[in-house]
């Protein structure tokens, strides 16, 4: 944005400094837009009366938010996803927070191969960690399936859940706990107490963040599903021949719902930083 | 939770016995770590033992014995050159992009947004919150023949009536770039976010103008961001095959689609094995020469 002496100075440059000023901002609005294009897509096909193709427009109705399940499989998908989303959540962020704790707060032997155990499954490709616990159920002659997925899932989840975890462990002024223990709490009541409610909020993320994980993955899924459908693996599937709008009824009723947890976490956290 | 509980109590350390010496933080580490060893190391040893296998003449399909035949690597790298190298090139454009579009803008929340900066946060990550196969999905409605954009480019004069974007390396880099997106802004925002203000304050005292500070400051502090993010959009950029299956062609298929057709398609498990291994070996030294080069080893 360069100015440029034009004849009538006042008006045309004071726009021209505004521009330049908000270049950054006008920047930051364009690129939410392009963020949102293929959200707006989805939301909008959730509302198309699509007959036997959702790819074009063909009409509004508000028959496939009134019966979501209406397309054959995918509310069964969508079941299987949520079954599997909740156990590998609960699972990973057990374990997650248990090494979370021992790296944040206990000294050890061998605390280089535990976070190179920690940080490679998070550098190593969907598609390889896929591959390979396929390769080891077939050679152990196990059919994947329904349990796989959650094996699959747990095992990539751990990691997110030890790194979010561990930031909040870190993140504590460890003067609370000595306080604590100088009014005479024991071990276990400073942990149960004092330090357990202060890393609270980081496993709540950390366990919301294991849920997103794995009700979104597909890679991997794919690879261990056998013939159990997840949601993801539906849309996939059914992507060659356009996707039925129940699908995108579903993914906008998640969209709104997760927005929703969002929004009232963070107000809740402000207002107990306010009192 | 109980077992922490018990844990804790077993252990009765002086006053600091928070740091104790005892089994405690073994017991803490041992089930996590068990899962990690079965269901991540020992897969990846498996997947090297099936690298090797060959299927015996006339055997069924499926059906592989081990005989430590390197040449898998060979024989599967020089059928599939073509699509290994597609990967790292389209993964490489798609993360040089996602670094152009992402600094401004991670710049902005960290420095320019005020009181709106947590809503922002949200905003960068709110569109995936709707199903990463559904956000593709909707780029083939975007960029499809009777989509917006193509409508709109074939008003213009100089544009061929055959144009397409679907089906195209444009559309699979394009999605790679916006799938992996909030991978890149959120680390980038974090290491600009951490930035002191003053320090930026006192390049500006010390006669730098804005250019100056921006490149002789503010890029040199947030580096680690920068590695941190194109780390986390390269490497799941160079195992995708969603991108290239849904808005790809045959001519624009990646190692991904690669290793899945193998395993699932042919039933070639050592082919497949023997391509994921050595996907992953490259990742890992690209990474580790990455991280050395641009002197950010504390990240790992």
């Amino acid at each position: 944005m360069t100015l440029t002496a034009i004849p009538t100075p006042s008006l045309s440059h004071r726009t021209s400094r505004w521009f330049s000023r908000n270049l950054i901002r006008i920047y930051a609005v364009i690129a939410f837009i392009y963020l949102f294009i293929p959200v707006a897509y989805t939301f909008a096909f959730s509302f198309n009366d699509a007959g036997k193709s959702n790819l074009i427009w063909q009409g509004f109705t508000l028959d496939n938010w009134k019966n979501p399940c209406g397309a054959p499989q995918v509310c069964t998908a969508v079941a299987n996803s949520l079954k599997i989303g909740i156990l590998s959540t609960i699972f990973a962020t057990i374990l997650g927070t248990m090494i979370a704790f021992a790296i944040g707060r206990h000294k050890f032997r061998g605390g280089k191969t535990t976070n190179l155990l920690i940080f490679l499954p998070m550098a190593t490709p969907e598609v390889v960690l896929g591959a390979s616990l396929l390769a080891m159920f077939l050679n152990l002659r196990i059919n994947p399936g329904f349990w796989t997925i959650v094996i699959a899932h747990i095992m990539f989840c751990i990691s997110f859940v030890v790194v979010t975890v561990k930031a909040r462990i870190a993140s504590l002024d460890p003067r609370l706990e000595q306080a604590a223990m100088d009014l005479y709490a024991n071990e276990r009541e400073t942990f149960r107490f004092v330090t357990l409610p202060l890393v609270m909020p980081g496993i709540a993320g950390a366990a919301l963040l294991a849920f997103s994980l794995s009700f979104d993955d597909f890679i991997i899924t794919n690879f261990n599903s056998g013939i159990v459908t997840t949601f993801p693996k539906f849309v996939y599937i059914s992507s060659a021949r356009g996707i039925p709008p129940e699908a995108n009824v579903i993914g906008s009723a998640m969209f709104f719902i997760a927005l929703i947890i969002v929004v009232v976490g963070q107000i809740v956290s402000r207002q107990r930083k306010k009192s | 939770m109980a077992f922490l509980h018990a844990a804790g109590t077993a252990s009765s350390g002086p006053k600091s016995g928070l740091r104790s010496k005892s089994w405690t933080p073994y017991l803490l580490l041992a089930p996590g770590l068990i899962w990690l060893i079965t269901f991540f190391i020992f897969p990846i040893v498996s997947l090297a033992s099936t690298s090797t296998m060959v299927r015996p003449e006339g055997a069924q399909i499926g059906t592989y014995v081990q005989e430590l035949r390197f040449q898998n690597y060979i024989d599967a790298f020089t059928a599939n050159q073509e699509q290994y190298i597609r990967s790292f090139v389209y993964a490489a454009i798609a993360t040089i992009l996602a670094l152009a579009i992402s600094y401004p803008l991670a710049y902005m929340i960290a420095f320019k947004s005020g009181k709106y900066r947590n809503i922002l946060l949200v905003l960068v990550v709110a569109p995936f919150f709707t199903s990463f196969l559904l956000r593709t999905v909707a780029w083939t409605q975007i960029l499809g023949d009777e989509g917006p954009i193509v409508s709109t480019l074939k008003l213009l004069p100089f544009i061929d009536d055959s144009m397409r974007l679907t089906s195209t390396p444009f559309a699979v880099i394009s999605g790679l770039t916006y799938n992996f997106l909030p991978f890149m802004t959120l680390p980038l925002y974090a290491s600009l976010e951490r930035i002191d203000p003053r320090t930026l304050e006192a390049a500006g005292d010390l006669y730098a103008n804005g250019l100056t500070t921006f490149r002789k400051v503010t890029v040199p502090l947030s580096m680690p961001g920068v590695v941190a993010g194109t780390l986390l959009t390269f490497i799941p950029a160079a195992g995708d095959y969603v991108n290239a299956a849904i808005l790809g062609n045959p001519n624009t298929k990646m190692i991904g689609n690669v290793i899945e057709s193998r395993f699932f398609a042919v039933v070639d498990y050592p082919t497949a094995a023997a391509l994921s291994f050595t996907l992953m070996a490259t990742i890992l030294i690209l990474v580790t020469l990455y991280i050395r080069r641009t002197g950010t080893d504390e990240l790992v």
